[in-house]
């Protein structure tokens, strides 16, 4: 287990250096910064200065030795659109994100497994119909549209939601919060369903084919033999057997949420690091872009290393296998 | 309980007709067959796979798959019919009263749970106890069916069990809740041949000790003549001949008995080719006219060809054959 954990993290550490490598990329190959830092007027030697006050002069190799140092300590540089530090900007905009994107994924899984249970036993009814429907229309819409939508009906036409921002927000230290008001809540609404819609759909066909996979198993046709009562056998045996394929999408759809909120988030206007990451994107701000990239990456990471735990939490053949295998030295 | 020779019967089944509704028509799995099981026997039903044998077992724990269904009989278990029971009254049978086994104990058990949750779970549907005697009760069943070191295995899941030892496991679930029938299907098929014996010895003497009786599905003859009272052979979804172990082996009167019989090596006996039945069962939707052997028997006649034979009783045994017709009406 231990020896498992360690190998991960090394695993992890390898592809944040490989991210962190095409984040720094970015630097040489997108733009040039002096020339954008520069504006209008310079001399070659104002240029030689701030070239060389930025280290642009090193070789390659020590460039990207110093960017992974600093990228270890959260120092990105600074912003060349606002001047200000990136891991600032960032950490100003990560409780957004990470608010939406967990209510969505809070969402996604509250609505997407029962339904999935439910479309998954109850093949033949008309309501089951009716959702795989309506759920190939959910997994088809692009997310902006399915965002207009709802600002069109629920804002515009109706009147009952705001259409942007995040209402009003709590400060609790340096994160802010919009669940402590009423506006803040209510602000959060549309953006979460409008993010939530597509892995809602995901995981709702998902566990509907999980569970129909695990119904046809021999274990479940005995345990009906053995007069279990329906209770048990579809929530006990059933459900609990598709939960290793259903966490694993759930995480990495998880990651997938926090990376695509960007789309959302520019709907709504919402003042999360994906608007930040589109504004910087069309004012070539390379320091913010790159920064993003690593930090989106290491959410990534993180989430799958955590997936890989869960495993053992629910199949005790990972857990005993890998016990036995080291106990027995094989 | 004691085995005293008793005529009450436990299962009657009458008439039992499964159909499978397809596109194309309808096929007849199990068609007009009908037996007894006395309380503490063992019926061995044997056929080809495909004749329908699985099926009639399935039938009666009222497990068949849709679109499977009972399209005619009964089924009565102690006089009360338990065909088309509904669904909820039927599951408190199952278990309690009806015991299953199935073939693959690699697959049979859930493999996310202990085998003890797994025992005591069923033994806390069917039997109204604490939790704690639950569990003893369970350790008291892996131990009847020869687990070493139950006290420990009890918490060990199903994958740290060889195939032989969750079969054992399985028949433990079976018998958690005391039931008076098992329906065993092919219950040996899936492990080697030197766990075999063991699990046929272990199914005998467990249901010797707790008077239940067994219906015993297998394609496996020698299973038969070492295990069961009473064998049914089965060809196409119809019976062709019931009768004692003994009287069925040693003077087989179906010629399809005849030929499995045949087929059978014998230690001992000087080598030579095995018998063998020249042709397949005919597939359920194809099964010709008059008796369903017909092509395939070297004593056919024309009434074999026109009509389909009614159980005739010959001695102990019950057969489906016009040769045992007293009345010989169009026999050449």
């Amino acid at each position: 287990m231990i020896a498992f954990v360690i190998r991960r993290l090394l695993q992890a550490v390898l592809v944040m250096m490989a991210v962190g490598f095409v984040a720094f990329s970015l630097f040489a190959y997108v733009g040039d910064p002096v020339a954008i830092m520069l504006g209008q007027d310079f001399t070659a030697e104002s240029r030689r200065l701030l070239v060389h006050e930025l280290g642009l002069d090193q070789p390659f190799f020590v460039q990207y030795v110093h960017f992974l140092l600093n990228a270890a300590q959260g120092n990105f540089g600074i912003s060349y659109r606002l001047a200000r530090p990136v891991s600032e900007l960032l950490l100003e905009r990560l409780p957004a994100t990470l608010e939406l994107s967990l209510c969505a994924a809070a969402l996604a899984l509250a609505v997407g497994v029962p339904l999935g249970v439910y479309t998954g036993l109850n093949r033949e009814s008309w309501l089951s119909r009716l959702l795989l429907t309506v759920s190939l229309v959910g997994v088809s819409l692009p997310t902006f549209l399915i965002g207009i939508l709802l600002i069109l009906v629920f804002s515009v036409v109706l009147g009952w939601l705001p259409s942007f921002g995040r209402g009003t927000t709590v400060a609790l230290g340096w994160w802010t919060t919009g669940f402590l008001t009423e506006s803040g809540l209510r602000a959060l609404i549309l953006p979460s369903v409008t993010l939530a819609m597509f892995q809602m759909t995901l995981i709702m066909r998902l566990v509907r084919s999980e569970m129909l996979e695990v119904l046809r198993t021999d274990y479940i046709k005995f345990a009906r033999a053995r007069g279990l009562s329906d209770r048990a056998i579809n929530f006990g045996h059933a459900l609990k057997n598709t939960l290793v394929p259903v966490i694993t999408i759930t995480g990495l759809q998880l990651g997938g949420i926090i990376a695509f909120a960007i789309v959302t988030e520019t709907v709504f206007q919402w003042p999360g690091m994906g608007f930040l990451f589109i504004q910087s994107v069309s004012a070539a701000d390379i320091p913010v872009m790159a920064a993003y990239l690593v930090l989106i990456a290491f959410f990534f990471v993180m989430i799958n290393l955590v997936v890989d735990l869960l495993y053992y939490g629910v199949d005790p053949r990972l857990r005993i296998d890998r016990a036995a295998a080291a106990g027995h030295g094989h | 309980m004691t085995m005293a020779p008793d005529r009450t019967k436990l299962l009657e089944v009458r008439n039992l007709r499964v159909e499978f509704p397809m596109r194309r028509g309808t096929l007849v799995a199990v068609d007009d067959v009908s037996f007894d099981i006395a309380p503490g026997e063992v019926l061995g039903v044997v056929g080809e796979s495909g004749a329908g044998k699985s099926m009639t077992g399935a039938a009666i724990i009222g497990l068949l798959e849709p679109p499977g269904r009972i399209a005619g009989g009964e089924i009565r278990l102690d006089g009360r019919r338990i065909d088309g029971l509904p669904y909820e009254k039927m599951r408190r049978v199952r278990g309690r009263e009806i015991g299953a086994i199935f073939q693959d104990p690699l697959t049979s058990l859930n493999p996310l749970y202990t085998v003890g949750r797994q025992l005591v779970e069923t033994i806390l549907t069917h039997l109204d106890m604490s939790e704690k005697a639950a569990r003893e009760r369970a350790l008291q069943l892996l131990q009847d069916v020869g687990i070493p070191a139950a006290e420990r295995r009890i918490d060990h899941y199903p994958h740290q069990f060889s195939g032989g030892m969750r079969q054992r496991v399985v028949i433990a679930l079976a018998l958690s809740a005391n039931p008076r029938l098992i329906v065993a299907d092919e219950p040996t098929t899936a492990l080697d041949v030197s766990i075999q014996a063991q699990i046929i010895t272990l199914i005998k003497r467990l249901c010797r000790e707790h008077g239940t009786a067994v219906m015993l599905v297998t394609h496996d003859m020698g299973v038969i003549a070492e295990t069961a009272d009473r064998v049914a052979v089965m060809y196409a979804g119809r019976i062709a001949e019931i009768g004692p172990v003994r009287d069925v082996i040693s003077r087989a009167r179906h010629p399809y008995t005849e030929g499995l019989m045949g087929s059978i090596p014998k230690i001992g006996e000087a080598g030579g080719r095995l018998a063998q039945i020249d042709g397949a069962m005919p597939r359920l939707s194809a099964i010709p006219k008059g008796c369903a052997f017909n092509p395939r028997c070297a004593k056919a006649f024309e009434r074999c060809r026109a009509e389909r034979p009614e159980p005739l009783t010959v001695d102990a045994t019950d057969v489906a054959c016009w040769l045992y017709d007293p009345a010989p009406a169009v026999r050449r």
